[in-house]
């Protein structure tokens, strides 16, 4: 999923500064998972708000919403009733939510209250890591499951780089050195020779180095 | 010597037999030509050539490649270092066709520190390529006279082609295999990290030995004189991959704190005394960090001079 992180509360207040009303929209999906931008969050966000504006004797008026997604132009059609009746609208979905919000809304303005950071997932409770860079050239495969590309500080294709220390990462301790692993996972399966092969360069016009990308699937894509 | 791949002194003298010996200078962090200038002086004929350092530690340093050019004005041989951090392959390919035409005849390809050690850890990365497609890169350049798109190129630079090993990273089982694919993918000659642990370093060259590398490539063995019992540690204790046996921390602390300077050299030249025997060393690397007025003397009691002068 998208791991995100809300913004800080200063930044967000700064962005609403001169608005009396606004509207925070959230998001079921990912940003949910990773209790950022859900129904809780939303609500939190909303009273935080209203008291730090209270404090300050300029009352503000938070509504709130929740729509199943942010990155699907349906969902995103069901607050039009309403959308226009504030100064300023915060979306707490990952980058998308804002921008279909935008697309859709042209006369309304859209803060983002939250970063958008990376493709991954829970390791622990309250511990969301990056697990892919969305390259679009898969090659995992090659490495037993573990992306070098996302996880390895230098996206080394043929590492472990002369820093790789105790199995952490030159960059920090508290970072694994995914070479490491890889290595040791090969070594575990007696297939170390696998990795003897040089890696070619990576054609990095499927990431996002060759523009804006598209995906289109022709069977679900309706005439008319 | 119609068979030298770059003709650059530096292969002349290993492909000769000689033991050879390379040095190390980093660029100043500023335009200061001057001090530049004076630190390739004292390595002129002490060293077969001596390493240009590629904003080390990603640091800004004035650029290798000018530095490069300005050490053949000098009349010493550079061995130009490219790290994969800071440029894409456009970049590199444009550099590399730059230091030929300068008169550059080595070049080092390297990963490079993250820059988040350097002084603008905010910089957008770039590691299009990594170390290793580099030197394959480098090896199309001169060998296939293509670029990396397979174009062709209008009079091929002719590089000797280094790789850099460092047999004290984890996970140490690699370390020889990942040796074994650089030269694979066209490592003429290699440099090794500093050593300090010599046992570990034996146990990689014998591996080394064993695979028959050490007949494919040659091997540079690094070496850099400790000058205080503060540096030791930190070495020790900061520098990623750096292996600092306590042993040898111990010798330079049982010295007077005056003659720690001294001791750190005289590790080093013991050190060298046993890569010249060592089989599958070809040479040594000396990185003497800021202290480029004292390899005269240390090449000199390494028995190291004079330098072969091979036509
Ligand atoms: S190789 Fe690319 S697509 Fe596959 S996990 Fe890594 S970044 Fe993601
Ligand atoms: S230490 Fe490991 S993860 Fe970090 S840059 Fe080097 S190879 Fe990549």
């Amino acid at each position: 999923m998208i791991v995100a992180d809300r913004k800080s509360i200063h930044e967000i207040l700064d962005m609403v500064k001169d608005c009396s009303n606004i509207l925070v929209v959230g998001c079921k999906g990912c940003v949910t998972v990773c209790n950022v931008g859900g129904l809780k969050e939303v609500q939190i966000l909303a009273a935080t708000l209203k008291i730090a504006r209270k404090k300050e004797g300029r009352p503000l008026q938070v509504d709130e919403a929740l729509l199943e997604r942010q990155c699907d132009p349906e969902y995103i059609a069901m607050i039009q009733d309403r959308v226009n009746d504030y100064e300023a609208v915060i979306s707490m979905a990952c980058g998308v939510g804002p921008q279909f919000l935008s697309e859709a809304y042209p006369n309304q303005r859209f803060y983002p209250a939250v970063n958008t950071t990376f493709f991954g997932g829970a390791v622990a409770h309250g511990i969301w890591e990056e697990r892919c860079a969305g390259c679009g050239t898969c090659i995992i495969h090659h490495f037993d499951g573990l992306c070098p590309i996302a996880r390895c500080s230098k996206s080394l294709m043929n590492g472990p780089c002369g820093g790789s220390d105790h199995g952490k990462c030159e960059i920090a301790k508290t970072v694994d050195c995914i070479w490491d692993k890889i290595v040791r996972k090969k070594m575990e399966q007696g297939r170390l020779n696998d990795l003897l092969q040089v890696f070619p360069a990576k054609n990095w016009q499927t990431a996002r180095d060759g523009g804006p990308r598209r995906s289109r699937r022709e069977e679900l894509i309706q005439n008319g | 010597m119609d068979d030298l791949k770059s003709g650059s002194n530096l292969e002349k003298v290993l492909k000769a037999g000689h033991f050879a010996f390379t040095g190390e200078c980093g660029p100043p962090k500023g335009a200061n030509v001057e001090h530049l200038r004076e630190k390739f002086r004292h390595l002129k004929g002490v060293v077969d050539a001596v390493n240009v350092t590629d904003n080390q530690t990603a640091v800004v340093h004035l650029s290798s490649w000018a530095a490069s050019a300005i050490m053949v004005q000098e009349g010493v041989e550079p061995n130009f270092q490219m790290v994969c951090r800071d440029r894409n392959r456009l970049a590199m390919q444009s550099d590399i066709l730059g230091v030929y035409t300068m008169g550059v005849r080595n070049m080092l390809c390297l990963s490079g520190d993250h820059q988040k050690f350097g002084n603008h850890p905010q910089a957008k990365n770039v590691y299009d390529i990594d170390s290793m497609q580099l030197i394959s890169l480098v090896k199309k350049m001169r060998d296939e006279g293509k670029f990396f798109n397979d174009d062709p190129i209008d009079v091929p630079p002719r590089l000797f082609i280094g790789a850099a090993s460092n047999p004290f990273a984890e996970p140490y089982e690699f370390r020889v295999y990942r040796l074994a694919k650089k030269i694979a993918a066209g490592a003429d000659f290699v440099q090794t990290q500093c050593i300090y642990n010599m046992e570990r370093f034996r146990e990689f060259i014998r591996q080394a030995n064993d695979m028959g590398l050490t007949e494919k490539c040659y091997i540079l063995a690094g070496v850099t004189p400790m000058k205080s019992v503060g540096m030791a540690n930190y070495m020790a204790k900061q520098v990623p991959g750096m292996d600092v046996p306590e042993s040898l921390i111990k010798r330079l602390k049982g010295v007077e704190k005056n003659k720690v300077a001294e001791e750190g050299i005289r590790f080093c030249l013991e050190q060298i005394e046993e890569f010249k025997t060592m089989k599958g060393v070809a040479g040594v690397h000396l990185m003497a960090i800021e202290w480029e007025h004292r390899v005269p003397e240390i090449a000199e009691r390494a028995g190291l001079l004079p330098r072969p002068v091979i036509e």
